[in-house]
Parts: structure tokens; sequence; C-alpha cells
């Protein structure tokens, strides 16, 4: 069974094509990186799969189920979590709120009107562990918008995490980012769990290669190569559009 | 969270020795105070901590105030099913104007919630032979409620006012502080978010507003009780207006500083009326310097005073 398969996905904006019969597929544990140019597709492609666009044509299944008209929250009671570019974040609540909000996300209480959430104890336990675990226990009560912008990657891709998803997709986790930043969020990427299955976008090469097990390459909208990581780094037409040959 | 609890029952003390004190007069503005505060903090469970901007809550208010009235008039003063009626249509009004309000954003959730409310206020208005137009609904009844009391009484009306006060302060803090209510901040704070999370953003919203229209029907009720009297007025847009500032000049996304609010624009209300009949410019100064010298109202200024960030 695959994690997830797209099967010949596109989309239009207006007259503009952003996607064209894109299809590929992700084995449960596998991790993939979207490579290619800007404009090429890879955030529309994450806001299909995740719901935020409904696609002009095309099926997404995931772990077999057909998702494809399903609503983005319902995708993520699923298994399906994700990051974004332009990170979003609660930018007043603290770091320990925020986190606890991503666990209540997919509790049984997280409807629950007349019990205070304080009384949940497994919510806090499981926050706390998480904050501990990654590092960010001495910025549990921050507030978020005060945090530096290295922190507050951290702090998305923790959100992400913290209802430990069956797929994740990453959008550019480490765009912006210092050299040493960069190299913390890779780290913690590497650590995620083996049975996350993580589709990653990034500009990096080195970074992206990295982190994954194979490669897809889109441009203006089609897939234009997949395959190994060493393949990709040979491919001449991937060499040609992203890496800016001469005779491109 | 204890120095809460201890802060919450002193107030309460205070506000339940203060009958002892106040002149009958003094005492019905205390108890106008204390329903405005009811509205004002369920206007602020939508705009302080879902983030909703609502310019019709006066419909929820006025329709409750409405069903009450007519009842108590045309059918029976019987408080066990007026109140329950008041509180019921309220919160079916705001579950059919949600249905449209929630579709908007931003501004325009301003814009249609302000016109939903002046549909009322046209019905208010209009359908003479029903809600008596212009001259509003006089001599609405207070209930019997067979106690010893007769809620006729100043003093007994104040205590009926300040159950009803303590329960919606206690629901409302048991609200905010529940996964619901957490999840309602969340929401204000980044939509997109939460709905990556897995929450059902919209019924989060839904309910809220509902919640919301039904605590402002609450207020209506106790008012049209207090005042005897309702109008067109209180469906009005002025009057969502004055409850939205109430909110901010509190402290909006604060449980109580909205009730304080309240209690401000009622006493000032009181006094200006008073020396002149420009009542609404100073309401429009009040908000200018509130806006600039206490964006985050007064509970905000009087955190930042004693060190504390802001929420």
């Amino acid at each position: 069974m695959t994690a997830l398969e797209i099967d010949k996905l596109t989309h239009t904006f207006g007259g503009l094509t952003a996607l064209s019969d894109v299809s590929l597929a992700v084995a449960p544990g596998e991790r993939l990186a979207i490579i290619g140019p800007n404009g090429a597709g890879k955030t529309t492609l994450f806001n299909i799969v995740t719901g935020i666009f409904r696609p002009s044509a095309g099926r997404i299944r995931l772990f077999g189920q057909d998702v494809t008209r399903l609503p983005v929250h319902r995708r993520a009671q699923l298994g399906l979590a994700r990051t974004f570019q332009i990170s979003t974040l609660f930018p007043k609540l603290t770091v320990l709120d925020s986190v606890l909000l991503a666990v209540q996300g997919l509790d049984p209480a997280r409807f629950t009107l007349h019990r205070r959430r304080a009384s949940y104890g497994h919510l806090l336990k499981r926050a706390e562990s998480l904050l501990a675990d990654w590092d960010l226990a001495d910025r549990a009560h921050q507030v978020t918008r005060q945090l530096s912008y290295g922190e507050q990657r951290q702090v998305e891709l923790l959100l992400a995490l913290a209802g430990a998803p069956r797929v994740l997709l990453l959008d550019e986790p480490t765009a912006g980012l210092s050299p040493a930043e960069t190299a913390s969020v890779a780290e913690m990427i590497r650590r995620f769990s083996r049975d996350t299955t993580i589709l990653l976008i990034e500009h990096d090469m080195d970074v992206a290669l990295d982190l994954v097990d194979r490669v897809t390459v889109l441009f203006q909208g089609r897939v234009l190569a997949e395959g190994s990581k060493d393949a990709i780094r040979s491919d001449p037409k991937v060499a040609a559009i992203y890496f800016g040959a001469d005779d491109a | 969270m204890k120095t809460r609890v201890a802060s919450g029952a002193a107030a309460l003390a205070v506000l339940i020795a203060l009958p002892a004190v106040l002149s009958s007069y003094q005492l019905s503005l205390l108890t106008k105070m204390l329903i405005f505060g009811i509205f004002a903090m369920s206007l602020d469970l939508l705009l302080g901590y879902a983030g909703l901007p609502s310019l019709g809550h006066a419909a929820y208010f006025g329709v409750a105030a409405y069903t009450v009235g007519l009842l108590a008039l045309r059918v029976a003063n019987n408080f066990w099913i007026d109140f329950p009626a008041g509180l019921l249509v309220a919160g079916a009004v705001s579950a059919l104007f949600g249905l449209f309000a929630l579709r908007t954003r931003g501004s325009y959730f301003l814009m249609i919630t302000l016109a939903l409310g002046q549909v009322l206020w046209g019905i208010a208005f209009g359908w003479r032979s029903l809600t008596g137009g212009d001259d509003g609904l006089p001599r609405v009844p207070r209930p019997d409620l067979s106690l010893p009391w007769k809620l006729t009484g100043g003093v007994p009306f104040y205590y009926f006012v300040l159950v009803f006060f303590t329960l919606a302060v206690g629901a409302l803090a048991l609200i905010v502080a529940s996964p619901f209510g957490r999840a309602l901040v969340g929401i204000r704070e980044s939509e997109r978010r939460m709905e990556v999370l897995g929450y059902d953003v919209w019924r989060y919203k839904y309910v809220a507003f509902i919640l919301a229209g039904v605590f402002a029907g609450l207020a209506g009720n106790l008012f049209v009780y207090f005042n005897g009297f309702v109008s067109p007025s209180y469906l009005n847009i002025l009057f969502s207006a004055s409850a939205l500032l109430m909110v901010i000049l509190g402290g909006s996304g604060t449980l109580l500083g909205p009730a304080i609010g309240a209690a401000v624009i009622v006493g000032l209300e009181n006094f200006i009326s008073g020396y002149m009949e420009r009542w609404v410019l100073v309401l429009g100064v009040i908000y200018v310097l509130v806006t600039l010298f206490a964006p985050n109202g007064l509970v905000g200024l009087v955190r930042q005073r004693l060190g504390h960030s802001p929420p």
C-alpha cells in the first residue's frame, strides 16, 4: 500500500495552469524531496494534498482512502500534517499553549465546552514531553512572536509533529535560516520517526538530498524527472533547469 | 488560579453587600451595569476569543427582550415560559444569522452582521401591530417567582440579576478555559493553522456565535424586566456599537474586562446625559482615547502597570 498517492493531478488558477497531470506515489516511511524552480507548482501541490485547494482534476489517496473531496481538518484527522513556508503560528500564544492546541487537535476532548483544559493531565504531559524531546522546554512560557526566527521555524515543525502524523509535508523548513539554524532544523528532521512518511520541498539541494531517499523534480507544473538521488544529480534535464547549466 | 477564585469571591461579596449602602437610584444603575456587563461579555466571546468582530450583536439582545416582552404582555406573564423562550429565540436567530455571517471574514463579517441586525431593527420598527413600532412595548411587567420577595422591589430584583450575572460569569469562565475556548483563541490567532491541526474551524465559530447570541439574549431578557420597556433602539447599530466599545474599553479577550467596560459606559452615560445631549459625541471621544492610549483596554492598562505581559 502507498502512504500517499497523487493521481493525474491538474490545477488551474484562472487561465494559468499551475499543475498538469502530476502523478506520484510515496511508500510508508519513505522520504521524498520535491524540488524545482520557483513557480514549478510545489506549494500548490501541498495545498491540494492538504485540502486548502480543490484540484481541477485528479485524485489524492491517503493510505488507499480517497481524500480528494475531504476538508482540511478531516485529512488532518487521518494523520496528514504540514508546515508552511511562511510560518503559520499563534503569535500571541506561548509556545506551550501552541503545542497544547496541536496536541488537543487530534484528541477526543477537542470540542469539550464544560471542563477546563487544565484538568486534562494527558494533554499537558504530552505537550511537555514534546517540548523536552525537541529541546524547546526552556521556551515553553515565551510568547511565540518573541522567539527568534529560527526558533519559530522549530515551533512550526513541532506543531506539525505533535499529532504523530503518518504523512508529513514540509514546505521549505529551512527557508531564510542561517547555516547554523539550517543545520539544527535538518538535524530535527533527521530525528523524526521513521514511521512518518515525509514529503519535503526544499530549495537548498544539499540539505534536501541529505534528508531524503528519493527525489521528484517539478518544472512548470509537470513532473520533469524522478528517481534516486544519484540519478537526479546526474540527470542532464535537471541540471539544465535547476543547476543553471551553461547549455540551458 | 487560586488568587483568581479568591478575588472573584471577594468581588461577589462586595456585590452582595452593596445594596446596604446604595440609594435605590444607585442600585438601579448598578443593576443596569450588571445586565450590560453580561451583554458585553457575550460579545467578547466572539470578538475577544474567536476574533469575530460583530457589529450586529444588539440583534440577539433585542430579539430576546421583544420575545419576553410580547409573551408577558400578550400571552402570560410566566417566568418559566417567557424567560426560556427569550433565550431560545435569541439562540435560534443567531443560529440562522450565523449561517450567513460565518461565510465571511474580517470587515465583511462586520458588514453582514450589521446588515442582519438592521433587518431585525427594520421589522421591529415597521411591524407596528406586533411591536408597537417606534413607540416600543411599554409596561412590560416583572415576573412573579412565587418567592417571599416581589421582584418589583429594587433590592430583590438586583439580587435576581446578580444570580444570573454570577452564573453567566461562571459559565463563560469555564467555556473560555475549556478545550473549546482555547481552540477559539487558536482560531483567532491562525485559522489556517487550526484547520491543518485537525480542527473543524467553521463548527467552532458557529457554536461560539450561537453561545454569544444566547448570552446576549440572557441580557435582553433581564433588561426588559428591568426597564419594563423595549424599543427598536435596542436592536440597532448604535446599541451594537456601544457594546463593541464596552468590550474594547474594558479589554477584549479578558473575561471581566468587558463587564468593567460596560459599567464605565453605563455610569458615564448616566452622568453625562444629566449635563448635555451629545452623549454619542462623548462615546466617540472615549473610543479615540482608548485606541490611542489603552489599545488593550482598561484591564490591559492595569496589567501593563503591574508588569504583566498582555494576554
